[in-house]
This record gives structure tokens, C-alpha cells and sequence, in this order.
């Protein structure tokens, strides 16, 4: 555990020393936030909340896939990932001090979201339900964080930054991020439940509203992320690094 | 091998039994055998691509063998608990640039129960004026120090390092080689890798030679040096005597090349017998070029353009 903190204390350092790298993961969803939710939903409290509530869905989304898929990928480009490896220590430190930081900034970029929603919609939660919506964000990371590693691990960083640029607008847009809730175009409600993003977002609409949630979408979140997680190992353990080095 | 009372057998700190390694179709170990002993100096040279990364990667964990078995302190190097006592060199382009010097340190001493004080560890490498810089703004060699810094943190009791020196001017160079020199000294086993005879000559007592996938010889710095001594005498000449110390003839676009081990015999033996020669050059072969020659004369004596093939004084002992 204090090897983890010490890897989490380490990924964080690096990040924070490239700032910029934490703009992008929040910069998206805060542009999506003004464009988009301001201007049509700012004014309706249930709708500017639901709208809120899913864009943070997308921050989370988008901070994972990135800071994993293309971020896991990056590092095992890097002599220092094999370096570290050979270290007394086993590959569970590492890997919960990567999750440990990756969850810090998650947060972190939900901050201009959330300030959006407060400050120029009429979006609004109760103090326990934001409390509760906090917590809800770490558990609609898991399957993020699990596509992000899927991808880190088992491509090179030029095939992950391209990989997680193509799954994450079908799956923002295919899980109806975009739309209030149940007024996405048809297909999207026909395909919507099959995908992790509408499970994620019904968590999050039902913590932060009184939105009831389609079993079929929490079967498939669950299914997701048992699925993602096989994945996400077997690329890790099939992993040696580079292949050459 | 003399046959050693089991008290008195030396601690194999790592060892290496019949490992082969496959990257795809490259076979890039072919049965390799080594054993480090506890308080040696091991030198494995090579060329670039003969396999030296790929054995020390097998020996710290990072890397499966296709066939065969690793041990490290008697355990598998995957077990991070046969790890505690190695200290090993990130590859000097793998520090992390945005991290201090300082930093760098502090987060491999985390990793052990007992570390060289940060302090301590910079003056020995010089690098006690650096610790707030971050890693990217060091120069090559600076960088190269910490690399090599970061694998004594942890008082290893076996320190592999691969090329520590590459890259590196003279002073830097003597400057490291004390602190290994030093390490040893106070009873640290050394495995460095690396394509300078002259630094294994500097460091090792023993220098165990690999070229493509395989140890090619294992013996002491002073056999090696006399093998690797071989010189490449080419000339044009119809017809040439027996001549002293040629390990090896080749007829190439009309020109002769000998490979031998005294070059200055050789010309003048071609001076007294009177040979009608021109266009004399003489070269230092390669370290592959050398023991290229010499295992082609093991495989097939006698196989040198049909003439016949002298072998060399004091044979290696090929594996």
C-alpha cells in the first residue's frame, strides 16, 4: 500500500509537470458543456441537471480511455516501464498507484464541468446526492479504466492514441451522452443499453435526479466490465514490454 | 572442473541453464550456460545484437526464456523476492524528464528496506550538485551516471549493468569504472555487458563472449585478449608459403586475407621468404570478425580456402 501511494505520488508528479496534459482531459467536456448544454438546457433545471450529469459520464469516459489507453501505451514505449519491473516489487504497486492517479484526475477534470453546470445552468443537486455522485464516479470508472488498460496493453502508443479516439465518440454518442435522457435518436435508444456509456450515465442520472434505470443497461455494464476485465488481463500478462529493447 | 567439498562451492548468485530465447523468427539465445559466482566480475562481450541485452533481461526478470531456466539468488527473477538483492541500470534515454534527480532516487530507494542515503549516493557518482534538476535537462553523461547511480540504491549484493559506458567520454568513463571497482571491492558480484574489449579488460576478471545467441568462450581476461588479439593481414600475392600464426586464409576479389595472432611475425616471415607481394594493409578485426573466424575454424577445420588452418595458441573453451 505505501508502494502504491509512492507510484501513485510519482504518476501524478509527471502528469502535473506537463500540465497541459491535464487541460485536455478536461477541456472536451467543459467545450461540449458550453456549446451544447448552456445554450439549450441551461435553463431547465431537471433537464440542465441530466445534462450535467451526463456530460461528467463523458469527462470520466474520456479522461480513462485517454489517460490509460494511450498513457499505458506511451509508457511501455519507455525504458524506465521495463527499468521499473525489474525492481523489488511485484506489478500490483504500480498498477494501483496508476489507478490510484488516473481516479485523482479523473476528478480533477470533472472540476470545469461541474463548475459549468453550477454556475451558468440551472442544474441543480442536493448535498448528499453530490456526495453520493462522487462516489458514483469511481464506480462508472471501472469500466473506462479497464477499456483504457485493454488498449494500453495491447497496442503501441501510435495505435492507441488512433484506437481510443475511435472507440470513444461512437460510444459518447451511441450511449446517448448527447441526448437528454430517452430523447436520442432511435437507433441510439434501439443500441444505446447494449453499450457501458448508457449504464454509466443511468447511475449517474439516478444519483443525481430521480431517473429509473433500465435493468437491461446494468446487466450489460456488468457484462462490460467482466468483459473488459478479461481483456485488460490478458493483455497485461501477455505484455513483455517491447518486443525488442 | 575439480570437484569442490560442498562447503567450499562458490554462491551462485545467478545462473543461466541451457536458456533460449525467440523473439518471432530470430533466435536470439541459442542454450546459453552461465553461472555468476558471489564476489565475481563477469564481463560478457559482444557485438551489438549478440544476445548480451537479451541474457541480462532474462536474468533480472524481465523477459520469459523460450526453453531452459534462469535463477537469481536461487529463485525465479520473476519473483520480486529474488529481486531484493539485484540492483540494475535503466537505459540512460529511460529516465523519466520531468522528474529531479532527487526524485528519481527517492522513488527506487521506496522499493527497499535499506537505502544508500540519497546524498551519499549522488557524491559517489557526482551528481551531488544535481539533485533538483530534472533528469531531462542533464547532459548524456550525466544521465548515464544516474542510470548507473540508480542500481547500487538498494546495496545490492549483484549489480547488472548493460553498457554502462556507452556513450560516454574518457573521464566520465574512469569515473564510473572506480565506483564498480570500488563496489567490488567491498565484495559486490558485477555482470556488466559490453562492446569494448577495453573496458571489460579494465573491470573483469573473467569475460564470458557471446556472438549470435551464444557464449563463444568463457574464460579469463588473458585468453580472451589474446584470442580477440587478432589482426587481419591483406595483401595481393600469387602464391603464398606456410606461414607462422594464421588462424585463418580467405581469397577475396584477389586479395588474401590471413587473420592472425601476431602480425608482425607474419610480415616479416613474408619479408625472409621473399614473397612477391602488394598493396600490404593491416587491420585489427573485429571482436566478430575475430571470433567469427575462430568458431568457423572449430565447426570445420581446416576449411580456409584449403589451405591449411592453424589453430590458435590457447583454444577458447567454446560452449
Amino acid at each position: 500500500m505505501r508502494l502504491a501511494l509512492v507510484h501513485a505520488r510519482y504518476q501524478l508528479l509527471e502528469t502535473v509537470r506537463i500540465p497541459i496534459a491535464v487541460v485536455g482531459s478536461a477541456f472536451f467536456p467543459a467545450v461540449a458543456m458550453l456549446f451544447f448544454v448552456v445554450p439549450f438546457a441551461g435553463n431547465d433545471p431537471v433537464g440542465a441537471t441530466y445534462a450535467t450529469a451526463a456530460m461528467v459520464t463523458f469527462a470520466v469516459m474520456s479522461a480513462n480511455i485517454f489517460q490509460y489507453g494511450v498513457g499505458v501505451a506511451e509508457d511501455r514505449d519507455q525504458p524506465w516501464n521495463p527499468y521499473t519491473r525489474t525492481l523489488p516489487a511485484g506489478p500490483a504497486p504500480r498498477f494501483a498507484g496508476r489507478v490510484l492517479a488516473g481516479l485523482a484526475l479523473t476528478y480533477l477534470s470533472l472540476i470545469p464541468v461541474v463548475v459549468i453546470g453550477a454556475t451558468l445552468t440551472e442544474a441543480r443537486v442536493s448535498a448528499p446526492a453530490f456526495l453520493l455522485a462522487l462516489a458514483t464516479v469511481a464506480v462508472i470508472s471501472v469500466p473506462f479504466t479497464l477499456l483504457g488498460l485493454a488498449i494500453g496493453y495491447s497496442m503501441p502508443s501510435k495505435a492507441a492514441i488512433v484506437v481510443a479516439q475511435v472507440v470513444f465518440f461512437p460510444l459518447a454518442f451511441g450511449g446517448g451522452l448527447l441526448s437528454a435522457p430517452d430523447q436520442a435518436p432511435g437507433f441510439v435508444e434501439v443500441v444505446a443499453p447494449f453499450l457501458p456509456t448508457r449504464g454509466a450515465v443511468e447511475l449517474m442520472w439516478a444519483t443525481t435526479g430521480d431517473y429509473p434505470v433500465n435493468p437491461l443497461s446494468m446487466v450489460m455494464l456488468g457484462v462490460w466490465v467482466v468483459l473488459l476485465a478479461v481483456v485488460a488481463g490478458w493483455a497485461y500478462r501477455r505484455d513483455e514490454g517491447r518486443r525488442f529493447s | 572442473m575439480s570437484v569442490v567439498p560442498p562447503d567450499e562451492r562458490p554462491v551462485i548468485l545467478a545462473r543461466a541453464e541451457a536458456v533460449s530465447r525467440r523473439y518471432g523468427d530470430v533466435l536470439a539465445l541459442d542454450r546459453v550456460d552461465l553461472e555468476v559466482s558471489a564476489g565475481e566480475l563477469v564481463g560478457l562481450l559482444g557485438p551489438n545484437g549478440a544476445g548480451k541485452s537479451t541474457l541480462l533481461n532474462l536474468l533480472v526478470g524481465l523477459r520469459r526464456p523460450t526453453a531452459g531456466r534462469v535463477e537469481l539468488f536461487g529463485g525465479d527473477p520473476r519473483d520480486p523476492a529474488s529481486r531484493q538483492r539485484i540492483g540494475v541500470t535503466p537505459q540512460e534515454t529511460g529516465l523519466p524528464g520531468t522528474l529531479r534527480v532527487a526524485e528519481v532516487v527517492d522513488f527506487v530507494a521506496a522499493h527497499h528496506p535499506d537505502p544508500v542515503p540519497r546524498g551519499e549516493l549522488l557524491d559517489r557518482f557526482g551528481l551531488g550538485e544535481l539533485a533538483r534538476r530534472q533528469t531531462g535537462g542533464l547532459s548524456g553523461g550525466q544521465r548515464r551516471r544516474l542510470a548507473v547511480a540508480l542500481a547500487f540504491v538498494g546495496r545490492p549484493r549483484l549489480v547488472l549493468l548493460d553498457e554502462p559506458t556507452t556513450g560516454l567520454d574518457v573521464a566520465a568513463r574512469h569515473t564510473l569504472w572506480e565506483a564498480i571497482r570500488a563496489f567490488h571491492d567491498d565484495g559486490g558480484t558485477v555482470l556488466l555487458s559490453s562492446h569494448y574489449l577495453e573496458e571489460v579488460e579494465a573491470l573483469a576478471r573473467r569475460v564470458v563472449v557471446i556472438g549470435h545467441g551464444r557464449v563463444l568462450a568463457d574464460d579469463t581476461v588473458d585468453a580472451i585478449r589474446g584470442i580477440v588479439g587478432v589482426r587481419r593481414v591483406s595483401l595481393v600475392a600469387d602464391e603464398l608459403p606456410a606461414l607462422p600464426g594464421v588462424v585463418r586464409t580467405e581469397r577475396i576479389d584477389g586479395r588474401t586475407h590471413l587473420l592472425t595472432t601476431d602480425a608482425d611475425e607474419l610480415v616479416r616471415a613474408l619479408v625472409t621468404a621473399g614473397v612477391a607481394f602488394t598493396d600490404l594493409e593491416v587491420r585489427p578485426t573485429s571482436l566478430e570478425e575475430a571470433f567469427l573466424a575462430i568458431t568457423a575454424t572449430d565447426a570445420a577445420p581446416g576449411a580456409g580456402a584449403g589451405r591449411p588452418t592453424t589453430a590458435v595458441a590457447d583454444p577458447p573453451t567454446t560452449a
